[in-house]
């Protein structure tokens, strides 16, 4: 096990590697002027000396290899180059933002896992029966329904009940932690309804599944009670897949939720992408794509290590 | 206490199961009756899809609850009817008093749970064990079923247990709770012979001396005759004929158990003639017909037969009884009633002129990477064929047998160049085969697949299947015509010619065997590698490819190079016999010889390990089953690969590979012990 850990622990560094030198290439590739459009934005007119000249500042006239040089051996020690429009250290911008994109993933996780996993065992136990119908138009309704419209309702739902908007903004859960939770749950549920329909279905087929398998039908004959025949005998092979669709779901949440974060008023990374595109921000876009994709990287991290924990087949393989 | 306990331990009566689907209602179990003693062995044959297993399965309401619809007038277990329970009542039984044992011990056992919590859990949820004692008494089971080093092997998980120890682990968990009665579907019929010997034994042996009833469901007729006191013969949903081992085998009353005897070839008796087959298949259980339902299949049919003939008990003391109006004439004339056994020779092979095929020293390794380490990976050389000669002559059928992973399919492989052989020299028609060179043959070597379900392409109707190859090696090149040696092949493998239309899954298993050896002769090949063509098919269907093999033989002078795994089918189909062992040929002969007078140890245990369907001969035959399993072929024995499960091991054995010998009369043979 401890071994299996390692590996892959290792393993992690060619991929995000390969993935620094992959974001730096296609954005180089990409169209755009980053200078134009900050010094037209100021307004008045704008010389071909004058662009250059701020082009050279931000070193963006550099030969490419220069710039891939710096850029690579920056990466080690956490640097990320400066925003082309704000000037800020990359690192920064994205630092205080992280954050609060963490905390609301973790909190829609955790949402999504407790509503989804009764949801999804009894629509399979149930399979076929009214409960499984109103489950599956309850899932379907999840995937079909955009979180940020479920989030505008909520807060027209919440302003009808009790009169008043819901906190929005931020408070750091370190400052006021009881505050922040009151201002994350509203974004939280809104993206965890989606989140825990996409679990609940991945858990109600994959334990549909496993439950004609010939273990479980051993199981039965044994003798065994009907809850230590789905827990124990079904649950646990059910759960490999379901892993996979957590870990995937949560790594997304990390920088997809640019609506909702506008729609809620809140200061994460899904908007900070929007702008770094917008304004051709290559520096900072190159930051933001390599922060999640090393998340992504993570959790698969993570994935991997819960399906070595729950199949001992993985464990021993290696 | 045992004395005033019950005599019959179950007694089924009127049991019927149905299963209700999207769009039609199969009647798997219709009506049936039957009982089982205390210590009895009660073996349920018949073809699949009879409802054998169903049944089994309905006494303990395994099935599917909410398609399957189980009826009864009553199931008495132990005096009590177990027919109306609820689900929690029931299984107070199932595991303690009644346990079961399945087919498929790579599936059966569950992947993420180690063995010794799997063993445990009836003796703790029936016995309420503690973890302690349970954990004892699972080293106990697994000593009694013969897992060596138990104490260890409890923390292990079922991965890392081979299939045949994987079954011992699930007797283990079946005799855990000391039942009343096994019910044992189909254990032994995903093992190798040997293999099965072991595992029957061990069955057998524990039943008798802890006075457990076993029921065992098989399709296998060997085994019946070996091990069992009473068989149910079932046929469409329906029991036909029930009576002692020994009254069905030596005196049956049916038609159709009289077919089914005839039609599997004998492992002890050479060759009389063709074999017997029941023409036609068993009816759709969806659309049952009316009256005895084996009428359309009977040589006696008559008027009567559209009327349900009943269950006729035939004798009070054994408890035989028949299900057909006519059981005195068949018992009479049954071993004239299927005439299409008749008494034709085998192809006599052109063995005056050169061989169509000679292999010379033919190997095929295979390196596999064991483990991926950080920089490099560990891997090992599988010899899957080691050092293999052979010829093959125009019109004649060469067999190759062994257990799994000894290297017969490998060495078809290799042969067609399905894999490029490592070394060794193929010539086929007087070329030498090679990468290049066998592009100009391929069309004169063709195969046969072992599953009739997977080796045809579902979206292509038969029609195109059996066109494609024409079209492609160029054969017709006109398609009016091309179409019309597609309807003769059709004619020829027995099937009609609009079957052409048909897509391979409307098909029965048979039909598309057919289909498979059509697509050989489409290319009107001279040899054909025939990689188990029946081994994944019903008896009475065996026989009938098995004949359709043999007139094509006679027909167009075709080569077989027939691999298979049963030593019966071999013997009935070939004029010499391969017997193989982990890469290396063990013995080879005339079928004659081979059978008759068994050289190799090797061989002489593979014979042992099959049993016959005669229980006469099977009570008072002595076996000498084989002890172990196969060795990894990653890293076989020194010397002889034989040595290390061979009963005649001397140190000698161990120190060089012995060569393949002349003993007279063609008959070679690889071991220095044979004189």
């Amino acid at each position: 096990m401890l071994r299996y850990a390692l590996k892959r622990i290792l393993l992690m560094f060619p991929t995000l590697l390969a993935v620094a030198v992959l974001v730096f290439l296609v954005l180089r590739v990409v169209p755009g002027d980053i200078v134009a459009l900050k010094l037209t934005a100021e307004g008045g007119e704008v010389t071909e000396e004058q662009i250059e000249a701020e082009k050279t500042r931000l070193g963006l006239n550099d030969p490419i290899h220069i710039q891939f040089y710096d850029y690579i051996t920056g990466l080690p020690q956490g640097d990320l180059g400066i925003s082309l429009w704000t000037e800020e250290p990359v690192s920064e911008e994205i630092g205080a933002r992280i954050g609060l994109s963490f905390e609301l993933a973790l909190i829609s996780t955790i949402l999504a896992v407790i509503i989804a996993f009764p949801l999804g065992t009894l629509a399979a136990l149930y399979r076929g029966t009214v409960l499984d119908y109103f489950i599956r138009i309850l899932t379907i309704g999840g995937i079909a329904v955009p979180s940020f419209w479920l989030g505008m309702l909520l807060i027209m739902l919440v302003l009808a009940v009790w009169g008043v908007l819901p906190p929005l903004g931020t408070i750091s859960i370190f400052a006021d932690p009881m505050v922040n939770l009151s201002q994350m749950i509203w974004p939280a549920i809104s993206v965890g309804y989606r989140y825990s329909s996409v679990v609940a279905r991945m858990l109600r087929s994959s334990i549909l599944e496993v439950l004609s398998e010939d273990y479980i039908r051993t199981a039965r004959a044994k003798g065994l009670f009907e809850r230590v025949v789905i827990v124990k005998h079904g649950m646990r092979n059910a759960l490999l897949p379901t892993v996979t669709v957590i870990g995937l779901e949560f790594a997304f949440l990390l920088g997809g939720l640019v609506v909702t974060e506008t729609v809620f008023n809140l200061n994460g990374i899904g908007k900070l992408f929007v702008d770094s595109v917008v304004r051709n921000d290559l520096n900072l876009l190159q930051g933001l794509v390599l922060t999640v994709a090393t998340a992504f990287v993570f959790i698969n991290l993570l994935v991997d290590l819960c399906y070595a924990a729950l199949d001992p087949r993985i464990r021993y393989q290696s | 206490m045992k004395d005033n306990k019950n005599k019959t331990l179950l007694d089924v009566s009127k049991l019927s199961v149905t299963f209700n689907l999207k769009n039609a209602t199969v009647g798997a179990v219709d009506n049936i009756t039957f009982k089982v003693d205390r210590g009895e062995f009660l073996a349920v044959v018949g073809e699949s899809g009879c409802g054998k297993s169903v049944s089994a399965l309905s006494i303990l309401k395994l099935l599917p609850e909410k398609i399957a619809k189980i009826e009864s007038e009553h199931i008495l277990f132990d005096g009590a009817d177990i027919s109306k329970l609820s689900n929690e009542e029931l299984r107070t039984i199932r595991g303690k008093r009644i346990s079961m044992i399945f087919q498929e011990p790579m599936t059966s056992l569950n992947p993420v749970l180690t063995v010794g919590d799997q063993l445990t859990e009836p003796l703790i949820t029936h016995l309420k064990m503690t973890k302690e004692e349970a954990d004892k008494r699972a080293v106990e089971l697994l000593n009694m079923v013969g897992i060596p080093e138990a104490e260890g092997r409890l923390t292990q998980y079922p991965h890392q247990f081979s299939g045949g120890m994987r079954q011992r682990v699930m007797i283990a968990i079946g005799l855990a709770c000391e039942p009343d009665l096994i019910i044992a579907d189909e254990p032994t019929t995903a093992l190798d012979v040997t293999i099965q010997a072991q595992i029957l034994e061990l069955l057998k042996d524990i039943s008798k001396k802890m006075g457990i009833a076993v029921i065992m469901i098989t399709h296998n007729l060997g085994v019946v005759a070996a091990y069992a006191d009473r068989v149910n013969v079932m046929y469409a949903a329906r029991i036909i004929e029930t009576g002692t081992a020994a009254k069905i085998f030596k005196n049956p009353s049916h038609p159709y158990t009289i077919g089914l005897l005839r039609s599997v070839p004998r492992l002890d008796v050479s060759r009389k003639g063709k074999l017997a087959t029941i023409d036609g298949l068993p009816p759709n259980l969806m659309n049952p017909p009316e009256g005895c339902r084996f009428a359309a299949r009977c040589p006696i049919v008559k008027e009567k037969c559209k009327a349900s003939p009943f269950l006729t008990e035939l004798d009070k003391k054994t408890l035989s009884s028949v299900s057909c109006w006519y059981h005195k004439d068949a018992e009479k004339n049954g071993s004239k009633m299927y005439e299409a056994g008749e008494k034709t020779i085998k192809n006599k092979p052109k063995t005056s002129s050169k061989p169509i095929l000679e292999v010379n020293n033919l190997k095929q390794y295979f390196n596999i990477s064991l483990r991926s380490g950080w920089f490099k990976t560990v891997s090992g050389t599988v010899r899957a064929v080691d050092d293999v000669s052979l010829k093959v002559y125009p019109g004649e059928t060469v067999g190759l047998v062994g257990e799994s992973g000894c290297g017969k399919t490998s060495v078809g492989r290799s042969i067609l160049h399905l894999n490029d052989p490592t070394s060794g020299e193929i010539n086929f028609l007087d070329l030498s085969i090679n990468k290049k060179s066998i592009a100009l043959v391929r069309r004169d070597m063709q195969i046969i697949f072992q599953d009739p379900f997977s080796s045809l392409n579902p979206r292509m109707t038969v029609g195109k299947i059996l066109e494609e190859p024409i079209m492609v090696h160029k054969i017709i090149e006109d398609k009016k015509l091309r179409q019309k040696r597609v309807h003769q092949l059709l004619e020829q493998v027995g099937l009609y010619t609009y079957m052409a239309d048909r897509y391979p899954h409307e098909l029965s298993g048979g039909q598309r065997q057919r289909v498979g050896i059509a697509r050989a002769l489409a290319m009107e090949p001279k040899l054909i590698v025939c990689d188990e063509p029946v081994s994944a098919l019903d008896v009475s269907v065996q026989a009938q490819i098995i004949n359709l093999l043999e007139d094509l033989q006679k027909d167009l002078g075709i080569a077989y190079l027939f691999i298979a795994h049963d030593l019966a089918v071999v013997r009935h189909i070939s004029h010499k016999v391969i017997v193989m062992y982990l890469g290396k040929i063990m013995e080879f002969a005339d079928e004659k010889e081979l059978y008759s007078n068994p050289k190799h140890p090797y061989t002489k245990a593979l014979l042992d390990a099959a049993p016959v369907p005669d229980p006469l001969i099977e009570k008072n035959r002595k076996r000498m089953i084989l002890k172990g399993e196969l060795p990894s072929p990653l890293n076989p024995p020194n010397g002889c690969v034989f040595s290390t499960r061979c009963p005649q091991y001397i140190k000698k054995c161990s120190d060089a590979i012995p060569d393949l010998t002349d003993y007279g009369k063609k008959h070679f043979v690889s071991c220095i012990k044979v004189k």
